[in-house]
Order: C-alpha cells, then structure tokens, then sequence
C-alpha cells in the first residue's frame, strides 16, 4: 500500500534524538587528528586603510604554529558574484582595505582551540579609518567609493537604461507612491559556518563543510584555490539550518583550505555566533518605492517598482536577488502595466545574499503593501481590492507582465479560504466595536494573497537507486537537506515502486565523490526537481527489473508486477525478489529529471493582531494560511516547512532587523541583540490545505520551503498599520516595534488624525 | 590546570582542565559527548541546556571546575539508542519537533525539566517555559506539541485552546489532499 501523502515520521529522528547529529564541529575522524584550530582576527572598522600589522607577539603565543596575513596569501583576490563590476573583489585576507566590520584580516592556528583567541588578542593591525557608506541613497551618489577602481558603487543595474514611462499612470483615478523598506535580517541559522580540511597524499583536498549545495561549493573552492575540481572532495555532514545562507561555498573555506596546505596539517575551524552575526551573508536589504494607479471601483491599472538593493561590501548572490523581485512584482494580480528597475549597490556592511524567499518576498511585500494602500485611499475592504484584480483559473497558464509564466493557480478560491476560517467579516465588526469605543487595545486583521516561483534556480536534478543483494536501497541524490527531512521523503517516493520499507532505504547526500553531479537544497527545489527524480530513478530500476525477471521467469514483462520488493508473475505465486536479481547483477538505475521550468506556488495568509496604541506593541493572535504547493507527500513535513516560514515572517514584520550606526558598526551582532524570536513571541498556526497541481512533473508537485515568509510577512505588517489605519496611520517599517508603531501613532495624531505617511524613524 | 570529576550520563569522568573551560567544552571536547551544542556566546539560545544534578543549566555559562564532583546529564544520558527513545525525546520525534536538529539536544533537556517543574504545562506555559532555548527551524509550532504530547496531554486540545491551531491530528495515517493510497497510485 501506498504511504505517498501520509504522515510518516522522520527515519533521522531516532539518531537525532539519541546520540545527536553530527554537524561539521562534531566530526571524529581520523583523517582530521592533531587538527590545527583557525581563528581569524576581524576588522573591527568598516571602512578604513590597513597601515600596520604586527604579528610578533601572537607568533610567540603558547600553541601558536603560524600566524598569517593577506600578504602570505598567494591566492589572487576573487569576484564573489560573475555579474558584478569586476573590480569589486574581496582578498582572502584584508591587505590594504577593509570595507565592513567582520572582515578577515589575520589567520592564526594554534594547537589548542582556547589558544587561538589569546594569540589572536596579541595581533596589532593599525587602521586609517575612512568615511563608511551605509545608507543606499548615499552610496548611490558615488562621494566615497568602496572600490575606487570601479568608479562607482553600483555592482550592476537590471533595467537601468530605459527611463520610466511618464505617462505611465495615465487613465488612473488614484494614483499611491511610496517609500518602503524591507529590512536587512540575519539567517541566524542555529548552526553557525564551519569548516574542516585536509590534504590527502594524493594531492587531493577533503573538505568538510557545513552547505545547501556540496556540489558548487566543491566548484566555488576549487576555482578560488586554482585547482582543478576533481582535486576537491566535499562532504556534508550533518547541517543545523541554512535558509538561504549556506548555499555553496564561503570565502572561509577557501582559508581553511589554503591553510591546511600551506601547513601541511589538518585545519578545523568552527565561528563563534558573533562572527557569525557579521560574517555570514544576510538577507533582504532592499529599499523599494512603489507606484500604483488605478480606477476608484478598484481595478488596478498600472504597477511600477523602483529597488535599491544593498549588496553589501562584497557583491554575492543578493546581487541578483532583484531579477526575482522584478519578475514576482505584479505578484497574483492581473495588471495591465508593470514596469520595473533596480540598482544594486555596495555599502560598508556584510555581503547580502539569498535568506528565505531570496527576493521574492521582497516582491510580495512590496505588492501588498501597494493593494493595501491603494485600497485605504479609494475606501474599499483591502480583501475585496485583491479579490477586483486576481489572476482567474482560467487565465493559466499565464504570463505576467513581469515575465513570469505562471503554471497553474486558484488564488481566489484560496483567499476565500482563509477569509471564510479567519471569521473575517466577525473580526471586521468587532475591530469596528473597539475602534468606535476608543479602545486602547485595537484589533488589526492583515490579508496577503501571494505567488512565488519555485525551483527557479536549476531545474534539472540527479538521482540513483540501489537495490542491494540484503534487500536494502540506497539512494543517491543531489538534494542537499538541512532539516527537510530528505531522507525520509526521498525514501518514500523510492518506496512508492520498490514497495521496500522506508527502514532499508538509505539516502545519501553532500558527497561530491559519491555523487559528482547536483545543485543542492534551495529556492524550495528540492521535492520538484531531485524528488521527482528519485521517484523516477525508481519507476526506471522497476522496468529494469522487470526486464531481467521476464527472462529468468520466462514471462511476458506485461504481465509482471512489483510488490513489496518482489517481481512476480500476476495471478501466480511465481517470483523473484528485487533483491535476488541484485545478487545476480548489480541492480541501480542512474537518472536525471529536468523540468524545464519552474513551478509557482501560491496561498492567502489572514494575520490578526492585538495592538496596544499606548506602548505601540503589537502580537500576533491568530495567523490563518493556504500555502498550495501542490500534492503534499509527507504532511508532517510540509507543515513543518510551513511553521518555520511563517515564524520567520512574523519575525521579520515585528521583531528582526540588522542594525548599523552610521559608522558601519553593527549593533545586533549578537543574539542577546538581535530579534530573534523565541515560543514566548509566537502563536500557534492554523494552516488550511490546499492543492493544485502542476502539469511541470509527475507528481504535480512545488516548492514549500519559502511559501510561510513570503505569505506571513505582508499579512502581519499588513495587521499592524490596519490596527492603526483609523488614526491616520498608513504606513510602518518593518520591524514594526513598538517604538516605531507608537511614533506612527503619535504622527498621525499631531496631524489630527489626517492620513499621513510615517517614515522610518530609525537609520 | 585543576583536577574535576563529574559524573556524566552515570559515568564516573575526570581530567586535568583549564579553570577557564567551560562545561560545554568539557562535554564535547574531554568527554567526547557531541550531542550538547553550541550556538551563541551571550548566553541566549540554550542549544547547550543540559542537567546539573537535575537542574537544566546552559553548560556554556558554567566552568567545568563549578560542575566539579555533581552529575550532568547530556541528551546522550536519556535514551539507550534510537531505538528505544526517552518519552519526551519519543514525543519530538511523533509530533515534528525538530527539524535541523541544532536546537534538539538543548530543547529535549529543557523540556525534561519543565516538565519535572509542571508536568501539565498549557501552550502559554511552555512558550514562556522554553522562551530561553531559541529553534530557528520550527516556527516552536511542533516542538510546543511535542512537549504537549510528552506531558500526556493532547496536542490539539491543549494547542487549541491556547492558540487557536487547527492543524490537522497527528498520528494515524492520513492522506493528504492529492495523493490517494490506493494501490493504483
Ligand atoms: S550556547 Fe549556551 S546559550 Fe547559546
Ligand atoms: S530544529 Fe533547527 S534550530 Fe531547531
């Protein structure tokens, strides 16, 4: 019997749960004894000249065996991001510049890892401090450059060359624009960056390092080493979290990596959160202003969104971030005109890169906030304005005017879901009783209906299926799980024709040797692409199997089948067990799926929230959402991805947000400081299914991983400025702090309750 | 360097160690016991929660040499093997607690001992029970029904009252919208 849609629970559970993962810090092998432990000296300026460094001291420290600097470094300095300006590369350690807080400066190995930082303490590096850039508008005018010899600040630009249409908005009744900012947040993985290597006598490198994607890290490493890649071996031992931040490579591997030759000595290195907080890539970090115009029934007729994208000192992915953004910027909406551009610019800060959604839940927030506005200003129901402009059923499949070719949707249907559980029109009234009663404490209610795209980044995957003489499987994939729970879900789609418990199956994963070829865990690919492969390579390993047993049972293929691991003649009790015909040949099927495209999920989130207008403090109450991926495999799983995506947007709309002082010194650069949420923050969720399926695989599956951050941020900011809207509030940044939410108030109310827009209130 | 000897999981150990050593490093690195993790340096996240004669301590704030001659217990300490679990260990694995599993060792010890504390915790309580141990993976959904579930209650009558949740009831096999499970599937 089939176990595909079911809620089976995770086989990596039980080791999980009893002696612990195995993450890159926990390794014990024997390749890595008398292990040489990195520390790194950071840059503690974010923008200033190096004039000194002294590493005598440190050299004589107890337990230290080298001490080095970009000056011993023979590795030419690399561009992060292929699209960016070409002289805006980083050195494997600062020589001359350092251009944000956190930078890597000085490498120091000692024997012991609680000597590292007391020789690390020793190091003397002295600094001309220059002016920093952190603001977006300030580094767009070019006075103080990052990289004087790009002349610019600008990494690269989509859609830079063709100015704005100016009759654009003609025909509009109502015309909104607005400055909005989606915040820079930290991945805040609970696992920071490590990595370890070693040299082997066959002058090939063991790297093990904690990634999404083993495979480009393996490429990424081997490029910034000038080796050729079949020298580089990467594993992937156990991941603790990524969402985003962990694809590929980081330049510290490649430090480790050099080290551990240059000392001929197995390297460990293992960050502290701190470094973390200003040395692993973050997210988000857009200003966006937005235009919207349209007729006063509620038809819009016209969207356009103008980005500034901080890159931060080193462009990285967030350099392309945008191309998502723009293709996402009409989001479910059926909008005649769209037009789009963004900048991307670097500042004295830590790079930007992918963190959940990676440019698509900028485009959403960015859409909603505009419905909503839209809505407040020709005075209709924010749910009834989307629901005037939704792309229909029967409308698919359809392509955007930013370009995006929507497979399949039912947003409508999925509004009115999450409308109809919310009691939306109860929640309407008694946010009316509290408003005319002067209530201190008011309701606000938040609607968000999205659209992403999943799988946009490869849409091609590997997998291999094995079945052994013992009767067990082993599965190979290119997926690269942090939490997903792959093992799990992979083995039951090899299940689903194997008919073999999950208990046999294993599922391998992050070996480079073992498998070559792979992109790994991100932009919620995985199910849609090396899934679907699994299952195919499955299916495949079935007619193989057939094929032999019709020989060896003298049988017509036609009338075989396969049940429970066993190949036999239908409507008799002859057989041979797949694990029979693998003690006779070996049994393995290696296989590719390539979807061609990728698929679009899509959902409605309501978001209620309790907001107190004399502290300005907001909480979630309620959050109620579809999040349509498609079929569900495994619904312990997809709820589970679904949870940590709306924590995340909540987060992200009232809690997080990576702060700089004008000087680039960042202020959350540790946990006790940063918003991360904890229980006491959240509430419970209420999720609603729904699936529709696409015409893109077999399955009729999507992506899941990212739906809870693009649907849950808006719907919560959203929530707030609804709580407030009566008293003239339209607009809050996110995070939506209570200091922030109580100037909003104050705003509007010096303006006596005339609607007025509230910018930011801190830098 | 000082001598200690702490009993660990039942296990008479000791060593020579830095006064500065901190538990945690004690457990990982002396002991070799590498479930107890490290995710923060402020104290915040509680990854390296662990018992101190059956207190939940965060082992990152406390020396080896204050743990000297007492009984710490790691989630090692808990279960036999995997197969045969602790019941909270048992209830995360049921309910989706984890998910990365960075979080897991440090949010099993600190539901041991908030349940020892109160052994029928509401939603609210466990919120603000575990508000010390931080999971980046979970959104605390499932690991709040996990401690729900290991305290004997029932997940979704607990959850519901407290914060509306209307998940779907785990635990029996269930088809989700999509699939069926017949044999022609
Ligand atoms: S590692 Fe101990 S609280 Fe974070
Ligand atoms: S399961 Fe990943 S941090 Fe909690």
């Amino acid at each position: 019997m089939s176990i595909m849609g079911t809620r089976v629970v995770r086989t990596e559970d039980p080791q999980f749960l009893s002696r612990g993962a195995t993450y890159t810090d926990d390794l014990i092998d024997e390749r890595l004894t008398g292990a040489l432990h990195l520390t790194l000296v950071r840059s503690p300026l974010a923008h200033a000249r190096i004039t000194a460094i002294d590493v005598e001291e440190a050299r004589k420290a107890p337990g230290v065996a080298a001490v080095i600097t970009g000056a011993d470094i023979d590795l030419p300095a690399a561009l992060l991001f292929p699209g960016a300006d070409k002289n805006m590369v980083r050195s494997w350690l600062a020589a001359d510049k350092v251009r944000f807080v956190g930078e890597p400066v000085v490498a120091v190995l000692t024997e012991e890892a609680y000597q590292g930082q007391d020789a690390a303490d020793l190091v003397e590096i002295d600094y001309d401090p220059l002016p920093a850039v952190i603001d977006l508008r300030a580094a767009a005018t070019d006075e103080v450059l990052l990289f004087e010899d790009a002349g610019t600040n600008t990494s690269n630009g989509m859609g830079l060359d063709d100015a704005f249409d100016e009759n654009f908005f003609d025909g509009c009744d109502v015309v909104v624009t607005k400055e909005i900012v989606n915040q820079r947040v930290a991945a805040a993985s609970l696992e920071t960056r490590a990595a370890s290597a070693v040299w082997g006598g066959d002058g090939r490198l063991t790297l093990w390092c904690s990634t999404q994607a083993a495979q480009g890290a393996k490429a990424e490493v081997a490029g910034w080493l000038g080796v050729e890649a079949d020298l580089v071996h990467v594993i992937t031992p156990d991941v603790g979290g990524g969402f985003g931040a962990k694809i590929g490579a980081d330049p510290e591997f490649a430090v480790v990596a050099w080290l551990a030759k240059h000392t001929g000595r197995p390297v460990r290195w293992n960050e502290t959160r701190s470094e973390n907080m200003t040395g692993m890539v973050q997210g988000r970090a857009q200003l966006q202003t937005f235009t919207i115009g349209g007729t006063k029934d509620g038809k819009v007729l016209a969207y356009r969104l103008d980005v500034l994208q901080d890159a931060g000192a080193y462009p990285r992915l967030g350099a392309v971030l945008p191309m998502f953004t723009r293709m996402m910027a009409p989001g479910v909406y059926d909008i005649p005109k769209v037009e789009s551009r963004a900048r991307i610019l670097v500042t004295n800060t830590t790079s930007i890169a992918a963190y959940r959604g990676a440019g698509r839940p900028e485009a959403t927030a960015a859409i909603e906030r505009a419905m909503d506005m839209f809505a407040l200003e020709i005075g209709m129901d924010a749910a009834e304005v989307r629901r005037r402009n939704l792309i229909q059923p029967d409308q698919f499949p359809f392509t955007t005017k930013g370009g995006a070719p929507y497979d399949s949707g039912e947003y409508e249907k999925a509004l009115d879901m999450v409308l109809e559980a919310s009691g939306y029109t109860g929640l309407r009234a008694e946010q009316k009783r509290r408003r005319e009663a002067g209530e201190v404490v008011q309701l606000g209610i938040g609607v968000s209906v999205f659209v992403e795209i999943t799988g946009g980044g490869a849409f091609s995957e590997d997998a291999s299926v094995q079945v052994h003489p013992d009767g067990t499987v082993t599965v190979l994939t290119g997926t690269s799980p942090h939490g997903q729970g792959h093992a799990t879900a992979w083995a039951m789609l090899a299940n689903e024709h194997l008919g073999i418990p999950i208990d046999k199956i294993t599922v391998k994963h992050g070996d480079t040797d073992l498998i070559p070829r792979g992109s790994g865990t991100m932009g919620s690919r995985s199910l849609q692409t090396g899934g679907v492969a699994v299952y195919k390579a499955a299916g495949e390993l079935v007619e193989l199997a057939k094929q032999r047993a019709a020989d060896l049972l003298e049988a017509n293929v036609d009338d075989l089948e396969v049940v429970e691991g066993r190949v036999g003649v239908k409507g008799t009790d002859k057989g041979v067990t797949l694990a029979e015909l693998a003690g006779k040949e070996e049994l393995k099927v290696d296989s590719v799926f390539d979807s061609g495209a990728p698929t679009f999920p899509f959902g409605a989130h309501v978001a209620v929230v309790e907001l107190d207008t004399e502290s300005g403090k907001a909480v979630v109450d309620k959050i109620i959402t579809v999040d349509d991926a498609g079929p569900v495999l495994n619904p312990l799983l997809c709820e589970g991805q679904r949870h940590g995506g709306i924590a995340q947007g909540i987060s992200q709309a009232l809690l997080e947000e990576v702060v700089y002082d004008e000087d680039g010194n960042p202020l959350t650069a540790t946990f006790a400081d940063y918003g991360f949420p904890s229980a006491a923050e959240l509430p419970s969720f209420t999720l609603l299914d729904m699936a529709t399926p696409t015409h893109l695989n077999p399955l009729g599956v999507k992506g899941i991983g990212e739906a809870g951050t693009i649907g849950a941020t808006p719907a919560v900011q959203s929530a707030v400025v609804d709580a407030v809207s009566h008293l003239g509030v339209r607009h809050i940044d996110m995070p939506a702090s209570p200091l922030r939410v109580w100037e909003a108030i104050e705003a509007a109310r010096s303006e006596g309750g005339a609607p007025i827009d509230t910018a930011r209130s801190t830098s | 360097m000082t001598k200690v000897q702490i009993t660990v999981n039942g296990e008479a150990t000791a060593a020579d160690v830095e006064p500065r050593l901190l538990l945690a490093h004690y457990l990982r690195d002396t002991v070799g016991l590498k479930a107890t993790n490290i995710g923060c340096d402020t104290t915040s996240c509680g990854a390296c929660t662990v018992l101190l004669d059956g207190e939940s301590v965060k082992s990152c704030t406390l020396l080896a040499v204050q743990a000297d001659a007492q009984e710490v217990t790691t989630m090692e300490g808990l279960s036999a093997d995997g197969e045969h679990l602790h019941p909270v260990a048992a209830a995360f694995r049921a309910e989706h607690g984890l998910q990365c599993g960075f979080c897991t060792p440090g949010m099993v010890m600190a539901t041991v001992s908030l349940l020892k504390e109160n052994p029928t915790p509401t939603e609210r309580e466990i919120r603000e029970g575990l508000e010390g141990n931080l999971c980046r993976c979970t959104g605390y959904h499932n690991i709040v029904r996990s401690v729900i579930a290991a305290s004997g209650q029932d997940p979704d009558t607990v959850q519901g009252l407290n914060g509306h949740a209307e998940t779907a009831p785990s635990g029996g096999v269930e088809v989700a919208p999509g699939f069926s499970t017949g044999s022609d599937s």
